[in-house]
Parts: C-alpha cells; structure tokens; sequence
C-alpha cells in the first residue's frame, strides 16, 4: 500500500524539486532561442489568420515579426527561470511550468509559419472537436474511479456507443434516438462491468479487460456481416452546427465557442454540472467518500455498493455519449475500430487532469491541439514527424504519473473491491 | 509444499500439477486435476455455447426461418451454428475424410495439404505461448502486463531491423542474434513501466498502456520512413534475409516452423526460472506478500524491474516469432491483438507456464478455425474475440460459472490475480 501513502506524504514543493524546474524553464527558453530563434531571418513575418475556416465573421490577420517574437518569448522564459532559480514560485511552480510551456509551444508555432501563414483560430477549432470526445471520456473516468471503480473499459464504451448510436440513429432515421441508443449501450457495458467487479470482486482491470475485448469484437462483427453491407444501416447523418444567436457574432471567440454542435455545450454543460455534483453536494461527497474510504462511508450509513453502481452506470452512458460523437457529432458512419484508442487518451486526460473534470478538459484540449497540430506539421513542411507528436499524450501522462510534476491525488481506493464485514 | 518428509522420489508430472493447483497433496490425484480443469474447461464450454448463441442471433438466415414457423426456426438455428462450428472445427484441426484419402493417395502435396490445418493452428498458438507467458509472469509477480501489445511491437520492429540489415553472417549466427534483438525490444519496453512503478509508484497498467501507443506511434513512423522498403509506397519493411528466418520443416503451403518449439523450450525455460531458482522464487513471493517477502529481505524494487523486463522480454519475442517464422517484414498492425488475448489466456491458464502452452494452443486453434469459418460460414473472424472476452469473464469470475452449473462453492484461493490499482 505504499504508493497509496505517498501522494499523502507530499506536502508542497521541495527546493531540489524547485530548482530543477528551474532549470526546465532556462532549458525551455534555451531551447526557443537554440531550436527556433537560430534559423529565423530577421525580415521574416509570421502571419496568423484569426477566423475560422467558414465564419462570416471576419478577424483581422494577426502578423508577428518572426525573429523578434521568439526573443521575447526566450527572454521571458528565461527570467521566469531565473526568478524560481533565486526565489522559486512556491505554489505557483505548476502553474508558471505550464505558462513556459504555453510560450514554447507558441514559440514552435511562431517559428514554423515563419514566412507563411498559420490559421490558429481554426487549429484551435480543430482542437476543440477533437478534445469533445476526448473530455466525455474523461468525465466517465472520473465518475468511475472517483467512486473507486478503475474504469479502462471507456475505449470499448466509446466503441459500442459510435457503433450503436449509427445502427439505431440510420434505422430510426433519427440522430437523438441514435444518440440515446449510444448512451444505453455504454450503460448496458458498464453493467458487465459493475457486475463483475462489483458483485463478483472481479479485479476490475480484467473486468476491464473483457469489456474492451468484447466491444472489439462485437462491433467488427457487427460492422463485418451487416453495416458494410447495407449501407442503410450505416449512413444516420451528423448533428448540425447550432450558432447561438447574438453570441456566435462576438469576434474571434464567437466562431470558436458558440458556433458548434450540440456535443460542443454538451460538454461544456457537464462538466459543470459534474464539478458542482462531485464537489459542491451530498451526493458528490459520498461517492466521494466511497472511492476513498470505503470502510468508512459504510460505517456512516452510506450504501457503497449502490454508490459505485450507480457511478459505474453513469461512466458508463457518459462513455456511450462519447462514442456517439464519433458517428453522430463528427463523421456520419461508423468503421471497423473507429475510436483508434482515444478511450485510452480519455485515461490519460483523466489522470493529466488529476481526476477532476475540469482537470481533465484541461488536459484533453492539450491532448486535442496535439492530435490537430500533427496534421497541420506536413503542410507548413515542419521536418518533424508527426507520429511524435501524437505520442506526446501518452509521454506526458507518464511523466505526470511518475511525479516530476507534481503528484496527482489519484482516489485511495481507486480499483480495490469493496468487501463488505 | 517442500517441507514435507519425502518417502519416495516424486515424479516431475505429480510435483507439476502441485504447483499448478497449489493445492494440499492429500486429495487424490483425479481429484485435484478435476479442481484444476473443471472452471476453465467449463467457461471455455460455455463461451463457445455463448458464441453460438450470438452466431445464431445475427444470422438473417435464422429469422427468414422463424417466420415460416417455430420449427422450421428452431431446426435452421441449429444448423446455422452447427455449420459455423463445423467449418470452425475443419479449418483449425482438418477434415477427417480428405485426411484418410489423402493418406491413401501417397501424394506429397495432397498429404501436405490435408494436414496443414493442425499445422497452422500450432502457427497461430505460438505468439500466444510467447504472449500468454509474458502477461502470465507478469501476474506471478504481481504485476498486471497489459502492454504486451506494444513490447509485441517494439520487439518486432528490433528483430526486423536485425533481420533485414545484418547481411553476410551465417544462420546459427544471424537467428539467434535476431531472436535476441526482439526480446530485447520487448524487454525495453517492459523494462520502462517496471522501473517507473518500482522508483516512483507509477501504476504499471497506466504506464504499459501508453507505452503501447508509443509504441504503435514508433512503428507508424519507422515504417513510413526510416524502415520502409524502399520500392514502394505500402508501409512495410524490407524483407528479412533468409539467415534470420526462423526455418521451416516442410514445403509449402506449411508454414509451420521451429518458433513453435522455441516457444515450449522457451515455456519450460519460464517454468525452471518461476520454479527452481532464487530469483524466481523472490518473484513469486513478492507477487503474492509483497510485504513478508520485503520482511524476509527479497528486493521489491529489483523483483518489480526484472518481472517487468522479463515478461516484456517474452512478449517481445511473440512479436519476433512471428516476423522471423510467419511474415519475414514487418508491416503496420500486424500484430491485431495478440497481446490483449494473450491477457485472457494466461488467466485461463492460471498463469502456470503449462497452464498457458494449453491456452495458447486453444486460442491458437480457435483463431486458425475462425479464419475458415469466415470463408466457409460467413462468419466474421471477430467471432473469437467475442468467445475470448466471454471466456475471460468466466474465469475472472468463476462464481458465475459455479452459479450456472449450480457448484460447490470453493472454500478460498480461487481468485489467482488480485493486484490492485492502487499498488501494493
């Protein structure tokens, strides 16, 4: 139980903890000066395009001299090196790690459409689409793992849901019946998985383990002898865009925040409603509760069986409605293992996002620019593989997990079964 | 087990089945191998009855039936699952009758042909053996090994890079070297998560699971660039040269060749090494009390690093098997989820070393059977992973299979893997 004890242990930053992170944001300022700032002349002009591919609301290009913007930007990292070096920011430390970090990343993009033109409002559109399913998955691991009940099956959730929700929404011809098909689809898996790691004390990684396998399976079959042959039952359309009214016309944030489908507010709408639910009431609390001391919840009166199925149930149809984006919010048809492992980036935006929601949105936009910055590399002709890119997700949860950058305060008894006396 | 006055000299087959049931030597010996056989054997029964089930609830032809009576339903859902069982069992075993008149024809090709279904389902077994092995070690130690896909991977790409570059060195070199070069692949890959858990308590399923995509994300890249055969646009490696090809013993079309006697010796390596050594002995005792074996003065640190590379080690080399033996290059998703049934099976095998050669030779058949069925029945290959993950649920739960056969109920110690998520 000794890695249980130690998140508890850590108190605040120690100073060797300090002065390494030091020297990260002198390395990183360093690095924009080495890696970018070197091969940039000193007439060229980085032009960044502000409106989103097909808005109407038109945002005046934002130009940066090239050279003298990766300066800035080295020397303000350098200082704020300098200042944790002498000082250190205390509790702030993650918070500047990630704004050196922000400054780099901006750096990269500043150096790469050097002499050309970047559409950052539409990378960071991208970004969002990308982080919806992303988040959705996140939050079902949050309701799990905060209950207790470790939760890796949300990428066959995410499966059956995007199969699901394609099959019932062609049939019915009807995306919020293809929706609601989704949802009880991620519903009926998590009760495999409430059943046997609930009742059976199935270790729940294995419980985990047969639902990601059985969702595979069941939805290539499925996919293989009826959905690629009837093109009928594969084709259920996608949600429309929903511009609010006066809000999409604001500039810049408009186009990007209040010109989206319904899986867009839907998001931002839960995960409001699950921070205030998890952390701000009585129900929050006691699954809480249940996912950190069982023993005791139970000795106050609370049921914990009943508080992890119904936290299971509702990952579970929150993983259904993520898989649902996939075919109904993003791509119109569902194919052979279509979620490509996002359910899995799900669990790693939980953990970078230790295990809160917004933690997790957080994480999964970071996750999402990745994914939407790698193809965007070949077309500004940046001589780095994509593919690196795309493994930055699963580097960065590693290095999280492993402490560099602070501990996350994972549940304490995130995955062990409750055994009732 | 040990510390009892030994009489007479037991047989290694006795002392085998001791370890696989861990159970008291006073039951007789029927009697304990029955304890042993009867949950997996049950939950693979049940599975395949489950499969049925859902082969005949999918099936246009079953409904067509039922709407000309309950009979003529009942009647046609039989024989679509008997069909669909029936090519599943010809193609991983063989047909009987062409079997017999191939024998008495004489011809090569005919006999060859006829008895290469059996021969290709040992193909297929042999990265389960390697695979179930790896995951099986893994749970010896208490450590669950979900990233064999991305060592089967890693392990992979290092063996075709050994195959394909080293040029002008005899077989008995090259092989060996190639083979070595894919366990070491795997064992880096392994070895990363053990030392992350071991040093600063990262949980080893979270860690193997991203170093499977990066895994993944590596072999997308090399082989769209730095590995890629250079004539063409496909995403595959060069061909590896013949001196690291694992030999074959027949002629075509049998592909069966010496990775599947690699992967027994290599089984029976596992088993001395959990079973008659120090070391392996310190692995077990901290994958069952990690704390009386830290009392006893057995590293959890160094145990931890070396489960985790070793079984990394093995799951590599199911990878290295079949690029040496099956493929000779390496082409992207080869692997199609090897190192995830490679989970079922080591739990079906009770992570016993025999245990596992048993479970990889049924998922092996099974999935060469599944290949014909597709051509012969109509029936998607995912079939199979739907009888895994039934299967796997099963043994992970044998209460339900107790409840469905209305069994005794154990008195304790049926549970074989109960690491946690939070450590320990």
């Amino acid at each position: 139980m000794a890695a249980i004890t130690v998140p508890q242990a850590w108190v605040g930053p120690s100073t060797t903890r300090q002065r390494v992170m030091g020297i990260v944001f002198l390395f990183l300022a360093f690095s924009i000066w080495w890696l970018f700032g070197r091969t940039a002349s000193g007439e060229q002009v980085t032009v960044f395009n502000l409106t989103p591919g097909a808005s109407t609301v038109i945002v005046p290009d934002w130009q940066l001299p090239t050279l003298s913007t990766l300066y800035v930007l080295a020397m303000v990292s350098a200082v704020l090196g300098g200042v944790q070096l002498a000082r250190g920011f205390g509790r702030w430390t993650n918070r500047v790690l990630g704004l050196v970090a922000g400054l780099f990343i901006f750096g990269f993009l500043v150096w790469a459409a050097a002499g050309k033109s970047l559409n950052l409002a539409g990378l960071i559109n991208t970004s969002l689409s990308r982080a919806v399913p992303l988040t959705l998955g996140a939050l079902s691991g949050v309701l799990c793992e905060r209950a207790g009940v470790v939760n890796i099956a949300i990428e066959g959730m995410m499966l059956t849901g995007a199969m699901v929700g394609s099959l019932v929404g062609s049939v019915t011809h009807s995306l919020w019946l293809g929706l609601l098909g989704a949802i009880l689809s991620g519903l009926l898996l998590s009760l495999i998985h409430g059943v046997l790691s609930i009742k059976y004390k199935t270790n729940q990684i294995i419980s985990g383990t047969v639902i990601n396998i059985l969702a595979t399976g069941m939805t290539s079959y499925i996919s293989a002898k009826f959905l690629q042959h009837y093109e009928q039952l594969n084709n259920p359309g996608i949600f429309p865009q929903w511009p609010i009214p006066v809000l999409s016309r604001i500039p810049l944030l408009g186009p990007l925040l209040f010109d989206n489908n319904m899986f867009v507010y839907a998001m931002f709408l839960l995960l409001a409603v699950i921070h205030v639910g998890l952390f701000f009431t009585r129900w929050g609390l006691r699954l809480r509760s249940v996912g950190e001391h069982p023993k005791a919840a139970d000795t106050l009166g609370i049921n914990v069986f009943r508080t992890r199925y119904m936290a299971v149930m509702l990952g579970g149809m929150m993983a259904g409605f993520a898989g649902g984006y996939f075919t109904l919010g993003s791509v119109g048809r569902f194919d052979e293992v279509m979620t490509a492992g996002r359910g899995f980036i799900s669990l790693a935006a939980m953990i970078f996002g230790n295990w809160t929601p917004f933690g997790s949105f957080g994480a999964g936009l970071l996750f999402g620019f990745a994914d939407s910055l790698a193809s965007k590399l070949a077309i500004l002709g940046v001589r780095i593989p994509s593919e690196f890119l795309l493994m930055a997700p699963y580097v960065a949860t590693m290095v999280v997990l492993a402490g560099v950058v602070g501990r996350g305060q994972m549940p304490a008894a995130d995955g062990v079964a409750y055994e009732k006396e | 087990m040990d510390d009892k006055p030994k009489t007479q000299p037991r047989k290694a087959g006795k002392i085998l089945l001791e370890e696989l049931t861990g159970g008291p030597p006073e039951a007789s010996r029927s009697g304990r191998l029955r304890r042993v056989l009867l949950v997996p054997v049950l939950a693979v029964v049940t599975g395949l009855l489950l499969g049925g089930l859902f082969i005949v609830l999918t099936s246009e032809e079953v409904y067509a039936a039922f709407g000309q009576g309950l009979f003529n339903g009942l009647g046609t859902s039989f024989l679509v699952a008997g069909r669909a069982y029936a090519a599943l069992f010809t193609g991983a075993i063989g047909d009987p009758a062409r079997i017999v008149t191939a024998l008495q024809s004489g011809d090569a090709l005919a006999i060859r042909r006829a008895f290469n279904p059996i021969l290709e389902s040992l193909v297929a077994s042999t990265p389960y053996i390697f695979g179930g092995l790896g995951v099986a070690l893994g749970f010896q130690s208490g450590l669950f090994n979900i990233g064999a896909e991305g060592q089967i991977f890693v392990g992979a790409i290092l063996a075709a890079f050994v195959g394909y570059s080293v040029t002008g060195v005899p077989a008995i070199l090259h092989l060996p070297l190639a083979l070595l070069a894919g366990a070491f692949g795997g064992a880096l890959w392994g070895f990363i998560p053990g030392w992350l858990k071991a040093k600063t308590g990262g949980h080893e399923v979270i860690n193997t699971i991203m170093m499977n995509y990066v895994a993944f994300r590596l072999s997308d890249w090399l082989l769209s660039g730095p590995m890629k055969r250079p004539e063409t646009f496909n995403p595959v490696s060069p061909t590896i040269e013949p001196t690291a090809m694992l030999p074959r013993f027949f002629e075509q079309p049998i592909r069966f060749h010496l990775g599947f006697f690699v992967a027994l010796g290599v089984a029976w390596l596992v088993y001395w090494f959990l079973y008659r050594t120090t070391w392996g002995f310190a692995l077990r005792s901290v994958g069952s009390n990690p704390s009386a074996a830290r009392y006893a003065g057995m590293s959890t640190v160094r145990s931890t690093i070396l489960a985790m590379s070793l079984s990394g080690a093995l799951a590599g080399l199911a990878g290295t098997n079949e690029v040496l033996g099956v493929n000779h290059n390496l082409a992207m998703a080869f692997s199609s989820g090897y190192g995830f049934d490679s989970i079922a099976l080591a739990l079906l095998g009770k992570s016993h070393p025999v245990g596992v050669v048993l479970a990889a030779l049924l998922f092996g058949t099974l999935r060469n059977g599944a290949t014909r069925m597709q051509v012969a029945a109509g029936i998607p290959i995912d079939i199979i992973s739907i009888l895994q993950a039934m299967i796997l649920a099963f043994i992970a739960a044998p209460a339900i299979i107790r409840t469905i056969y209305r069994l005794r109920q154990p008195d304790k110690g049926e549970q074989i893997f109960t690491g946690t998520w939070g450590g320990g």
